[in-house]
């Protein structure tokens, strides 16, 4: 009898096309790219006289460049058109797929795999892109990589790739009801550490996991490279197929049948072994938000800020001290008492319908405090038409927040949408590092409903924080 | 590429932990289509501080940063290691080197270095201590001496695909597709139902 193997191991070995010292040669399913990351790789490819190997698993999306602002859909600046033109001429010359800047399909590039059905479970996925972890959400094993390797799979399919570590991390017990996916990822990222997971992929196991949606997911899976991890995966199962049904371009008629016969036989084998393997209680885990400048660095809201002589380790205290002088807090002092200047609802981390569907559900009959400024971008046009079939467009209006069209956006602060200098942001984003939202911009990671209740406090504070609705003012 | 067997240079200490890739090459450099040209976006926030170590005059010659733990963490840009290549560093050496990060450096000749956090120690206080303080990287036999470290020889880790095109100068693609038969059999017994993109879907 063959010996139990892992969801991972599986996965690897069936794309396994040749195995050396230097490493494993991998047959690589879907490439997606956005603009930012490819055209130097387009042009290698060019100037040695190479070809696209198989242009028909690749899918690219204008993603990072682009503008979000209602009546402002262009540009702000020539380097980046620049880019979108090459994206655009590249695409066209090699029969890619590609959903330019303001077109009906566009949106972020991890949020259109999933929607589109083109993220499958078994699948080696890979883009130019850190977050391309997301797509782990559906059991494949996706993950980001450089320019250099953009060219490499452009040009064979392939990569060669030491073989990663496994790792699994099972969350267990029962977290507060106001706990989100979010909550979960930077719950994880808190206990591993920011390199906890460096060198491994994580399959992330157990019911709290298998109970969340595939949005949910996405979002934990998307976090998992936070932790130093190429990728994060989840077990396919009854909801991922549920998800994956009538997608786009799902397997049709009797492909479907056979493809969930083999999708349910990845589930890691009983008495599989793991590199490593870690346990993580979420008992009672309430809304969490980070402190700091990585995102490990975080507390449930309401906390207390660390001091440095709090932690271990020299280097921990060392950074500790480095955030805090950056983020220009005091340590002691609670983290609902930090003003916070800009609202942010949106990313592949938090950008999905679902994630609308929360936030809005907090501020309904609520008013954006007048300090806040707040906005919200949908992870993809589809998202915004169907949020705007359901009216929820129109409660973000209401109250206070700018309703714009999908991107990066204030993610990645490379838009024009960006943190104004010293200020603290409430962000659903995926990443604190300094000025990541713009020069000097303080960043604090949260979930879509913290976001939102955020943003009506003007300070930082979860939905149970907030006063009843007052019924005729709500109106 | 050209292919490497010593590297040898003095060093900027930086003690740092989680240097992120955004702090090596902030966001607004990757809206650039070259892949050359980034030399003055390297710690470009940083650098605007006088007392950051990249901007001690002692140091100008410096090929090689010392680092805290998880150098390069965060997002996948390339665009971090033409800054760093571009600056002129041969090599980074830390405790431990995001997996993205690890894989990129080498793609442009500059070599990452992981030893023991000890040893990492060892050379960064001999280093912070004296500006001169040279570094001997043998890349063939991957091992690191600092003699004022007193670090001699010392084995470091490196992925062996790296290594193996860093010593050779090998293009990583064209000795791929030396396996283009094996490439071809994989292709011909894909499962039918894996999806398929292309302009027709747009």
């Amino acid at each position: 009898m063959a010996s139990p193997r892992t969801l991972i191991d599986k996965i690897w070995e069936s794309r396994l096309i040749d195995s050396k010292p230097e490493g494993d040669l991998i047959y690589i399913d879907l490439h997606l790219f956005n603009e930012v990351t490819s055209p130097q790789a387009f042009e290698g490819l060019k100037l040695k006289g190479r070809k696209v190997r198989r242009p028909e698993l690749c899918m690219a999306t204008a993603d990072h460049d682009v503008p979000t602002g209602k009546l402002e859909l262009r540009l702000i600046d020539e380097i980046a058109d620049k880019q979108l033109r090459f994206q655009q001429m590249y695409c066209k010359q090699y029969g890619i797929e590609h959903y330019p800047m303001s077109s009906s399909g566009n949106g972020i590039i991890h949020v259109l795999g999933p929607e589109k059905g083109l993220t499958q479970p078994g699948m080696t996925i890979v883009c130019g892109d850190s977050h391309t972890a997301t797509h782990g959400a559906f059991g494949a094993v996706a993950f980001g990589i450089g320019t250099s390797q953009v060219e490499h799979v452009l040009a064979t399919q392939t990569l060669r790739l030491s073989r990663p570590k496994t790792m699994s991390v099972t969350l267990t017990g029962t977290p507060h009801s106001d706990a989100t996916a979010k909550d979960l990822a930077l719950a994880v990222i808190n206990t591993l550490g920011t390199d906890g997971g460096t060198g491994h992929l994580i399959e992330f196991r157990g019911e709290v996991v298998h109970n969340l949606s595939m949005e949910g997911r996405m979002t934990l899976c998307n976090m998992a490279i936070e932790a130093g991890a190429r990728s994060g995966l989840v077990a396919p199962d009854e909801t991922t197929f549920a998800y994956l049904k009538e997608k786009e371009r799902s397997p049709k008629g009797p492909l479907w049948d056979l493809a969930v016969a083999y999708w349910r036989s990845l589930a890691t084998d009983p008495g599989a072994q793991f590199d490593n393997e870690i346990e993580i209680d979420v008992t009672g885990l309430s809304p969490m938000v980070t402190w700091g400048v990585n995102p490990a660095q975080s507390v449930p809201v309401g906390s207390k800020i660390p001091s440095p002589e709090s932690f271990e380790t020299k280097s921990e205290r060392d950074a500790t001290i480095a955030a805090l002088s950056y983020m220009d807090l005091e340590p002691g002092i609670s983290v609902s008492d930090i003003p916070i200047h800009t609202v942010f609802i949106g990313s592949c981390t938090n950008g999905r319908l679902e994630d609308l569907e929360a936030a809005a559900r907090v501020l309904s009959g609520r008013k954006v405090a007048t300090s806040v400024r707040a906005l919200v971008v949908p992870g993809s046009a589809s998202i915004k038409r169907a949020a705007e079939r359901l009216g929820i467009d129109k409660v973000f209006s209401e109250a206070g927040f700018e309703w714009r069209s999908p991107g990066c956006s204030m993610c990645v602060g490379m838009n024009g949408d960006v943190v104004p200098p010293g200020k603290h942001s409430a962000s659903t984003s995926n990443r604190n590092f300094e000025g990541r939202q713009g020069p000097g911009a303080r960043t604090h990671l949260v979930s879509p409903e913290t976001a939102a209740a955020t943003a009506v406090l003007g300070r930082i504070a979860s939905p149970s924080d907030l006063p009843p609705i007052n019924k005729k003012e709500g109106k | 590429m050209e292919a490497k067997s010593i590297i040898k240079g003095s060093a900027y200490p930086i003690r740092r932990s989680n240097i992120d890739t955004d702090q090596i090459l902030p966001a607004k450099w990757m809206k650039r289509v070259e892949r050359t040209g980034y030399e003055n976006g390297l710690f470009e926030i940083w650098r605007e501080d006088s007392s950051f170590i990249f901007n001690d005059p002692m140091r100008s010659q410096a090929s090689i940063i010392v680092a805290g733990e998880n150098f390069g963490c965060g997002s996948s840009r390339q665009h971090a290691v033409w800054a760093l290549r571009d600056f002129g560093i041969k090599a980074v050496i830390s405790s431990s080197i995001a997996d993205i990060h690890r894989g990129n450096l080498p793609q442009e000749g500059v070599l990452p270095v992981e030893l023991d956090q000890d040893v990492v120690e060892l050379i960064m206080a001999a280093t912070e201590a004296n500006p001169k303080v040279e570094i001997e990287i043998d890349v063939t036999n991957r091992t690191v001496t600092c003699r004022e470290a007193g670090v001699f020889a010392t084995p470091f880790r490196i992925d062996n695909a790296s290594h193996f095109n860093l010593i050779h100068g090998y293009d990583p693609i064209d000795v791929t597709l030396t396996f283009n038969k094996s490439i071809e059999q994989h292709e011909s017994s894909r499962d039918p139902w894996l999806p398929k993109c292309g302009p027709e879907f747009v």
